[in-house]
């Protein structure tokens, strides 16, 4: 069994981060009823005797849970959301060491957060990094969650993503990052989005892209949902993916809803590394199937179903419905329909009580209406898992490696060249030792020639093309 | 003589696992002592304390699978794995051939090689050995292939036999095409036989034959291993005097596999019932061998529509030569069959029609093309059973989809960074293309 290390970095990585693990908690708990110290839990928890001070805590594997500590680091440059954790619920789940703080904040400033706190901090954000694999037995992915509009998570966050690659090249980086919305309230979020997008394209083996915007729109759904009092419309307690319900936390902070949505990603991403299924699915295999060039690695997640409605019986026909919606623009975690955009690969992740049978059932109604690139019209990738979500008696993960990513970059692009055009408020980020003009117009280049990739296999979608040429063999 | 099995991967564990299930509960089911003593022998070592031990070695890169594996095979206390007879890693093979054969197939090769050696010592006399392993994922496929090539070369005069699981062609896993493509090319040279079962075949048996509602993995893996039973249990030869043939691998081998270049093999086993129906069926040998024979010429994988139509061309007077122009549309083409019969009067069975030579290609004598294996004694509850082992065009057109698939993307060059970067080059690459583009056009001209 392998072990993943969460590596969380500024606001929005540590709030998301911070519902991860209340969900991975209650996801264990939910399953791991004798409270043994089990594979599954290992792979992202500690099992340490607390009691014993000298040279720190040591780890004990298998025999009874005693005190979990998460496979996790905690940077933040500034004090507020890692203190919180400290003195919330989960503060049992970090030790001292593993969290990296500083006071002032970065400013919204992608270069503040990326070169000066990236080389005052190095030292230490590498030693806790080392320190974290050598606690693994078999450390297969690094998962990092951060934003990209701001200035830690944005800088520092592709700081670390960089120190990832080149400390451990062989683990792959699977990177969650939280783009900005169309009425983000900071002013330089697209030049933190476009320098950061630079660094994600180089460095990171897959990348999963979500944004605020629908997650919003999805909490809207359930609320309604909820609340609009039509009869068989009563969700099925705790099985909403907004639902932090019989977590460790307490009362629900705002953001707390959304964040569950992305905590949920997580949990359902690693589901078939942690528990047994007919047909398991890794982490390295995720980035070897998805990912046909090694720079096009978005791929856009959906999670069906949000929530289970509370009468029990669930016919085939659900089934079905929940394949269907995984596919629909309203379950995708950005804001795109990859049914009218171009399939460049697609991974189905199954949980729950699920056969092949209905897997195979499903993939052959839906092909016909999902665009596949002329080489890869099988281009899927499928895991079963046996073990459903908390709540829910089975659910899907769609991950799309699909060109609907464009417009999202488009718009990026357009937002950075209104800004930059008018140089607005690039002398904050010139001024920062290490930052230069030439950064700017790389990280424009990287993303103006990754959106002309996609356009280019956007170009071959409705033509038919011709089978190539096989080899001559002499007779 | 004992034949020792190597499980490689998810799929070669769990299918392994229910075949060492199916061959004990045949063998113990039946009345018949010698067969039970001979299949006992042959896949079982019985211990001090009269306990059954799988003569099998379960190699995996991920523990999850072999754990399941080892601790269903005990759950019913008929018979077990070895205690030591396993090896597995931490992390899997990531789907990727060259990781499985280019890092851990080497990585691993001493321990997994030392393992295999004291199975092999525990037979008394070696027939040969079989690997199973599925040719989409990374560890079977690309570990398998290593193993495979290292078996070859510590057991130079051995028989080995290579059960592959082919996916659904509706992808389980993107790359499966060139990790196929991969290990079949790499596998013609090191194997003695491809015994081959398609994951979409086998779907449909499940679905239109034994009516199964929701299909799983393991209905899937109960077929094949009813199947492979069924070739591999104790059978009489032609020439083996009333005692059981004490070589099956051997013999399929000889029979079938009489020229390099055609190493590839089909199974067909009817019939195959739902178990609520099979008190209800009577069969009768007329009628089994009738529609098997007609599922060979008409390229039928299952009882269930055949087409009738198909007809074997008639045959030339003597003196003029058989050209494929006179083969009909359709038609499949055998090299070579055998036919394994199981079950009550199976004396009295008529085969003569899988003799007609124009079954066959016209390059080697009919009476040499055509074997056949007997025995009263019914396999796994079914009355009678009639299992024929075909080399012959049947998997053709699935080999071709293959290479097609694999080569449209090769010309994109796309996923092809995943394996360059464990060491598998273009040039590997275009070498395994070219390898199977060589198989398939001797198997278009037979």
């Amino acid at each position: 069994m392998t072990q993943s290390v969460v590596v969380q970095v500024g606001q929005c990585g540590n709030q998301v981060g911070c519902r991860f693990w209340d969900l991975a908690l209650r996801e264990h708990s939910h399953v791991n009823k004798k409270g043994i110290y089990d594979e599954a839990l290992s792979s992202f928890f500690r099992n340490v005797d607390s009691r014993r001070r000298v040279g720190g805590s040591c780890d004990i594997t298998g025999g009874r849970i005693q005190s979990l500590k998460a496979r996790a680091v905690l940077v933040d440059m500034e004090e507020g959301v890692v203190n919180e954790i400290l003195q919330g619920p989960l503060r049992e789940l970090f030790d001292s060491t593993q969290l990296i703080t500083d006071v002032s904040g970065s400013g919204n400033n992608w270069a503040v957060g990326h070169w000066t706190y990236g080389s005052a901090y190095r030292e230490q954000i590498v030693d806790q990094l080392r320190r974290a694999a050598e606690h693994c037995d078999c450390l297969q992915c690094f998962f990092l969650i951060h934003s990209m509009g701001g200035g830690t998570g944005s800088g520092l966050g592709t700081c670390v993503l960089k120190l990832l690659e080149e400390e451990f090249p062989e683990v792959c980086r699977i990177v969650t990052s939280v783009y900005p919305s169309a009425e983000d309230d900071v002013v330089t979020s697209p030049y933190n989005s476009v320098l950061a997008m630079r660094e994600l394209t180089e460095h990171a083996d897959c990348v999963l892209p979500v944004e605020n915007q629908s997650l919003v729109d999805i909490v809207n759904k359930i609320k309604h949902m909820s609340h609009s009092g039509k009869p068989g419309s009563v969700i099925k307690k705790d099985s909403a993916i907004i639902s932090g319900q019989g977590g460790v936390s307490g009362a629900e902070k705002p953001f707390d809803a959304m964040n569950n949505i992305v905590a949920n990603l997580l949990l359902n991403i690693t589901s078939s590394a942690r528990f047994e299924g007919s047909l398991n699915m890794d982490l390295n295999e995720i980035a070897m199937n998805l990912v046909p060039f090694p720079r096009l690695h978005y791929l856009v997640p959906s999670l069906t179903p949000l929530y289970t409605l509370a009468d029990v019986n669930i016919p085939t026909r659900r089934l079905d419905q929940m394949f269907t919606d995984a596919f629909s623009k309203d379950h995708q975690l950005i804001r795109a329909d990859p049914k009218h955009s171009l399939y460049l690969a697609c991974a189905l992740m199954v949980r729950g009580n699920v056969q092949v049978s209905d897997l195979r059932r499903n993939i052959e109604r839906l092909k016909p209406m999902l665009p596949f690139v002329s080489w890869n019209q099988e281009g899927w990738k499928t895991g079963l898992c046996s073990v459903p979500p908390v709540g829910h008696s089975h659910s899907l993960l769609a991950l799309a490696n699909n060109t609907c990513v464009k417009p999202t970059f488009m718009e990026l692009r357009d937002h950075f060249t209104k800004l930059y055009r008018k140089k607005a408020h690039m002398h904050h980020y010139l001024h920062v030792d290490g930052m230069e003009q030439a950064c700017f117009t790389e990280a424009i280049s990287s993303l103006s020639s990754l959106i002309e990739e996609y356009s280019q296999l956007d170009a071959t979608k409705d033509r038919l093309m011709p089978d190539a040429a096989r080899l001559n063999i002499a007779t | 003589m004992s034949i020792v099995t190597v499980q490689l991967g998810q799929c070669g564990n769990q299918v392994g696992q229910e075949l060492f299930e199916v061959i004990s509960n045949d063998a113990n089911d039946t009345q018949r002592k010698v067969y039970s003593e001979c299949s006992s022998e042959r896949f079982f070592n019985e211990t001090a304390n009269r306990e059954l031990v799988a003569r099998s070695v379960l190699i995996d890169m991920e523990p999850k699978v072999i754990s399941q594996s080892i601790a269903k095979a005990a759950k019913f206390g008929k018979w077990r794995y070895g205690d030591r007879s396993h090896f597995s890693q931490k992390q899997g093979s990531g789907n990727n051939w060259a990781n499985g054969y280019c890092v851990h197939g080497p990585r691993h090769e001493e321990v997994v090689m030392d393992i295999v050696r004291r199975e092999v010592e525990n037979c008394d006399r070696l027939a040969g050995i079989m690997a199973m392993m599925s040719v989409a994922g990374g560890t079977g496929s690309g570990v398998g292939t290593y193993v495979t090539q290292c078996l070859r070369d510590a057991y130079p005069n051995s028989f080995i036999l290579n059960h592959l699981t082919w996916p659904y062609g509706t992808g389980e896993v993107i790359v499966q095409n060139y990790n196929s493509v991969l290990t079949l090319s790499h596998l013609y040279q090191l194997s003695d036989a491809i015994l081959v079962h398609e994951n979409d075949t086998v779907h449909k048996i499940c679905a239109q034959l034994m009516n199964i509602k929701h299909i799983s993995f393991s209905d899937v893996n109960k077929v094949i291993a009813h199947q492979l039973g069924s070739v591999l249990q104790p059978a009489l030869t032609g020439d083996s005097h009333g005692v059981y043939n004490r070589n099956p691998i051997g013999e399929l081998m000889s029979s079938l596999v009489c020229h390099p270049e055609y190493k590839l093999l089909s199974v067909c086993n009817i019939p195959q019932v739902s178990s609520s129906s099979m008190a209800y069926s009577m069969f009768t040998w007329p009628g089994l061998l009738k529609h098997l024979r007609q599922m060979l010429i008409a390229n039928a994988k299952m009882e269930e529509g055949i087409d009738w139509q198909v007809r074997a061309p008639s045959l030339q007077p003597e003196g003029i030569e058989r050209t494929r122009s006179h083969r009909r549309p359709g038609f499949n083409t055998s090299l070579a069959n055998l036919l394994i019969l199981r079950g009550k009067d199976v004396n009295n069975a008529e085969i003569s029609g899988f003799q007609d030579p124009s079954l066959y290609t016209p390059w080697l004598p009919a009476d040499e093309a055509f074997s056949m294996w007997k025995t009263p004694v019914p396999f796994n509850k079914y009355e009678k059973s009639a299992i024929l082992v075909s080399n012959s065009q049947t998997l053709l057109r699935p080999l071709d989809n293959m290479v097609g698939k694999a080569w449209n993307m090769f010309a994109s060059r796309a996923y092809i960074h995943q394996y360059t970067k464990f060491g598998i080059s273009e040039e590997d690459f275009l070498d395994s293309f070219t390898s199977l583009e060589q198989v398939i056009s001797s198997y278009n001209q037979l």
